[in-house]
């Protein structure tokens, strides 16, 4: 095995407030392997969105530092390595669905034939070819994401970065688009780090799960998930599955601040 | 596109004014100088159709000029200062004060410094047309989402690219909803400026003169005149807006 391919080190961060400082993140380290599917849960406020950011150059941490392929996160996003979906779709309502897929491979500069052909394979792939020319209010929230994750991948990018991306879905559609995501990541070479605050998740999606702990920010424990892939629907029904996610409760209830209570902690 | 039949009801509804305003100035008989009624206006219209073509084309020319000189003047103002936001903070506190001074009160003064023909009309209705587009297409520019900015960094997008394809489409809405209300600004800014001077062959000489000899009628026809210009201004650039942006078309909100 070679050199991890996210390597984040000793990262801490801190906001300035009117109140004073706010360590968001205090001596954060994990190595990622190429090809791994990499959770982070924890309880709000403990991070895993800044972690996220900082991995990704959109943030700049206070203290350590996060390579990336070898380079330094700046790089890597100059070069182009990452793929991100956020929270909401975030799609321009301007432009149609295909249109949406195509943005990152304009703004490479890639050639006409890349940018017809690689986006219409990405739609087909999470199954929305047929609404390539629709505009994205004419989507619903499911289809939006799906269309946010096709064009995350247009550059075939070696880290995909995912912030919470099924949290505003109903809990049905969460787990249909967990499996299609799957299937998406299984087909294509990136490693992805993927933040949320569901267990079940957390457990069915990754190789290594990353619980988290808040005020500040650090990690409290990493669970590996020895379930074996492709992962199905009914995995979830697998005792090993039920074990892992009582793991991983149990890792979040040992957190001293959420054990003393939500508001115990926002009082320190 | 909207059908003909949904415009039924607002037609049933200028027909039955047009109705009423002819039945009350019959009813009550009231004499045509104080208020002619639609037909007479009408007639009037026909005789002396030929003048009115003539300082209407005068009147919309001052307008169409002055409109492309400041909502164009306004958007490139918006564009420069969209590259600096610290300039756009220090000026724009002054430019939406700008919207609560009467401009229309500096016509004599236009006339002082830009003669009393085209000129001094264009200027005024260039200084009124700058101000509201100038803030609308600054906002539209300026306010994208934190998010679909971090979307064009995560791509390592270049300024005039984010430029491009994000604060310009984005700013279409607002840019194209003070084109609208500007043509109504440019026709009122060209017929109120005439009223200080100009030729007699212009719609606002001729409305004010007209008027003040009690030929009512003939102010009246011109009156229609200007409205009917202003409507087609304010079609135009509302189709022009449906053209630039099919995609709040389809959504209903254009």
């Amino acid at each position: 095995m070679g050199a991890p391919i996210i390597e984040i080190v000793d990262v801490g961060k801190s906001f300035g407030g009117r109140t004073g400082p706010t360590e968001a993140l205090r001596a954060v380290s994990l190595s990622v392997d190429a090809g791994e599917f990499i959770s982070i849960i924890g309880p709000s406020g403990c991070g895993k969105s800044t972690l996220l950011r900082i991995v990704g150059d959109l943030v700049e941490p206070t203290s350590g530092v996060a390579r990336v392929n070898g380079k330094s996160a700046r790089q890597a996003r100059l070069d182009r390595d990452y793929g991100i979906v956020f929270q909401t779709p975030v799609l321009y309502d301007w432009r149609t669905v295909l249109e949406n897929v195509q943005l990152p491979l304009e703004l490479a500069g890639r050639p006409r034939q890349e940018r017809d052909a690689r986006p219409l394979a990405l739609l087909r792939l999470v199954g929305l070819e047929a609404f390539r020319g629709h505009f994205p209010w004419q989507l619903s929230g499911g289809m939006q994401q799906r269309v946010s994750i096709a064009r995350a991948l247009a550059l075939n990018p070696s880290i995909l970065l995912m912030d919470e991306p099924f949290g505003a879905l109903d809990e049905m559609t969460r787990e249909r688009l967990n499996l299609e995501l799957l299937q998406v990541w299984s087909a294509s070479a990136a490693t992805a780090l993927f933040v949320t605050h569901s267990i079940a998740e957390a457990v069915f999606l990754s190789s290594r799960v990353v619980v988290m702990s808040p005020r500040p920010g650090t990690i409290d424990r990493i669970v590996d998930i020895d379930l074996p892939r492709p992962r199905l629907d009914k995995i979830r029904a697998h005792p090993r599955f039920f074990e892992l996610v009582t793991t991983v409760r149990e890792s979040l209830r040992e957190d001293p601040a959420l054990a003393a209570g939500d508001d115990a902690g926002r009082a320190i | 596109m909207r059908r003909l039949r949904d415009y039924a009801p607002a037609a049933l509804v200028l027909a039955a004014g047009i109705a009423l305003w002819e039945a009350v100035v019959f009813a009550f008989s009231i004499e045509f100088y104080l208020l002619p009624a639609p037909h007479v206006i009408v007639q009037s219209l026909r005789e002396t159709y030929p003048t009115l073509v003539e300082a209407g084309r005068y009147t919309f020319t001052e307008a169409v000029i002055g409109y492309a000189l400041g909502c164009g003047g306004g958007i490139t103002a918006a564009m420069l200062a969209s590259r600096s936001p610290a300039f756009a903070d220090l000026v724009l506190p002054y430019a939406v004060a700008s919207a609560s001074v009467p401009i229309i009160a500096l016509a004599p003064l236009a006339i002082v410094w830009f003669g009393v023909a085209q000129g001094s009309k264009i200027a005024i209705v260039t200084l009124m047309t700058f101000f509201p587009t100038f803030i609308s297409a600054l906002r539209g520019l300026l306010g994208v989402t934190p998010a679909a900015l971090e979307l064009m960094h995560s791509y390592a997008a270049t300024e005039s690219q984010i430029f491009l394809k994000l604060r310009l489409p984005h700013s279409l809405p607002l840019v194209f909803t003070a084109l609208r209300g500007c043509t109504t600004l440019a026709m009122i800014g060209a017929v109120v400026s005439e009223f200080f001077g100009g030729p007699m062959k212009s719609l606002g000489v001729y409305i004010k003169s007209t008027a003040s000899l009690f030929q009512t009628r003939q102010a009246w026809s011109a009156i229609l005149v200007t409205c009917a210009l202003g409507l087609l201004f304010y079609f135009a650039v509302a189709l022009a807006e449906r053209l630039v942006m099919p995609w709040r078309v389809e959504r209903g909100l254009i």
